[in-house]
């Protein structure tokens, strides 16, 4: 089962700007990109044409796992909004 | 509700578990808490395994067994073995009340409830962005709209606890100090689930699971009955994600195609995926747990005992233990350090910090010999059992004998003498 059905079972209400903020002069020089596979919701993926990091924030889980993972402690990574993020029904 | 506007007694900071404990505990003994809850409900953003202790959720909750919403009755442990294709499961079972499984989503906000109705003042939907520090102490808080205060804040805000980093109590997570889980829940009727389980009525089962896709990995699965659905999922150090490339999701789905695994779910239907951290980085390092003003419990303060599978009891127990010492704070009204380190006192006399510090060596051992305690035994395992269990006309003896001599083949016979040493090392500090 792909990653997009999975998350296609939560609940979300998302936030209209991005509580996940990327330091991208610091992407750039990264080379393991850990965000890119470790995170559960693929949140991340990087742009080689454009070198970017685009983020896909509406469908993070908010564990917190891309910012413990970034070699280059370069995720800015705080909490969406009280009404906003996900919700888990099941946990 | 509140004495003066936004001043309060304490202010307890996440609706998990400890959270829940540490405000119910203080609104018994009549001191004024707000709990805040940053989810829609309390829950709402919690994650874990799937059971609850009996006898620790007791302590806070006397009558929670008929009046909670709880899902099953525990009444059988597995631990199962798994290799690429074979398995070996180990199946201890009693029907003696030792846990239940629950759904977060479903009895935190029970639970927040409960508090609610003892006098808690919950305040639900609202991010808790900084603590005020002011002459060197905790003061209150900063949410999105308002601040507020109080002579005591707990910080109860989860295995991230942003607040504990913010006011210097903890440092920087290494990868090697958390694992990242993953988990489903899969619908699938009750009488179809006691089936595959040989269970009946309200009786419920749990697999641990070592091994599969995780071999040699710092990792592990496992399987929780509810009501009218199935939880599978998987805890794995972030570091040997980094390490590896691989992606979480991944791992759990070769671990739902695994042989022993797919027909317990098959037919299933997925009615949620989830993810959360679990601390891992066990008792040296557990941040500061005290200072002026402030405590931290729970998942904030890494209280989790990997081996035993459990988190949520560390977390209502020193909720609780807090509570008892703010009340102590809040009658001489004194909320310094000092008198607040008594927090740390009743957990170290407590199992939760006995039973943390018991563990203190346990992931650094078998890290050093993960290959062979996390792959090569456990595979062992299963190739005595394919041994035991074949009819090939060779000989018995000469199996027995092949299988012995494998052990001393198999790898260099230094691998065997680091082995026995990092046993007798890992025994040694669990029982010394």
């Amino acid at each position: 089962m792909n990653i997009d059905k999975k998350l296609y079972t939560l609940k979300y209400s998302p936030d209209t700007d991005s509580h996940l903020i990327p330091d991208i002069e610091k992407c750039k020089t990264c080379k393991s990109k850990n965000c890119t596979y470790i995170c559960p919701a693929q949140v991340y993926e990087w742009n080689e044409e454009k070198q970017e990091l685009i983020v896909n924030y509406e469908n993070c889980l908010e564990c917190g796992a891309c910012r413990v993972a970034c070699e280059k402690k370069a995720i800015n990574w705080r909490y969406p909004k009280g009404t906003k993020g996900v919700t888990f029904k099941q946990g | 509700m509140l004495k003066k506007e936004n001043q309060t007694d304490v202010i307890v900071v996440g609706a998990g578990p400890a959270g829940i404990a540490c405000a119910i505990t203080l609104a018994r003994a009549g001191k004024e808490v707000v709990l805040i809850e940053r989810g829609l409900f309390a829950g709402s953003k919690n994650v874990f395994g799937g059971a609850i202790y009996t006898q620790p959720t007791k302590e806070i909750f006397p009558n929670f067994e008929t009046e909670a919403p709880i899902e099953r009755r525990t009444v059988e442990h597995n631990f199962a073995i798994l290799g690429e294709e074979d398995s070996t499961t180990i199946t201890y079972r009693k029907d003696d009340n030792t846990s239940y499984s629950v759904i977060r989503g479903k009895f935190d906000r029970w639970a927040a409830d409960e508090a609610r109705k003892a006098g808690v003042y919950l305040v639900e939907e609202t991010v808790v962005r900084e603590l005020i520090k002011e002459n060197n102490k905790i003061i209150g808080i900063k949410t999105e709209l308002e601040d507020f205060y109080a002579n005591i804040v707990v910080l109860a805000d989860g295995v991230n606890s942003l607040l504990a980093k913010q006011i210097g109590l903890r440092k920087d997570f290494s990868t090697h100090d958390l694992a990242l889980s993953v988990k489903e829940v899969i619908k699938l009727n009750k009488e179809t689930i006691n089936q595959r389980f040989r269970l009946k009525d309200d009786e419920g089962a749990i697999i641990e699971i070592f091994g599969g896709p995780m071999l040699g990995m710092l990792g592990l699965g496992f399987m929780y009955t509810n009501k009218d659905s199935i939880t599978i999922g998987l805890g794995i150090t972030i570091n040997e994600l980094v390490e590896k490339g691989l992606r979480p999701f991944d791992l759990l789905e070769r671990l739902k195609q695994h042989p022993t695994i797919a027909p317990l779910i098959q037919g299933g239907e997925l009615k949620e995926y989830s993810a959360h951290m679990i601390p891992e980085g066990g008792y040296k390092k557990i941040p500061q747990l005290t200072d002026n003003g402030v405590l931290v419990v729970g998942d904030a303060a890494m209280l989790v005992n990997n081996l035993h599978w459990e988190g949520t009891n560390l977390a209502l127990i020193s909720g609780k233990l807090a509570a008892e010492t703010i009340i102590n704070a809040i009658n001489i009204g004194d909320y310094s350090k000092e008198k607040l380190s008594e927090y740390e006192k009743k957990l170290q006399k407590s199992f939760v910090l006995k039973d943390m510090k018991t563990y203190k060596d346990l992931f650094s051992v078998i890290e050093t010999r993960k290959k062979a305690f996390l792959s090569y035994y456990l595979c062992k395992i299963n190739a005595f059992f394919e041994m035991f269990t074949s009819v090939n006309s060779i000989p018995k003896r000469q199996n027995y004998w092949n299988f012995i001599k494998s052990i001393f083949t198999d790898r260099k016979i230094s691998e065997l003498f680091k082995d026995i040493g990092a046993i007798i090392k890992l025994i040694w500090s669990i029982l010394i």
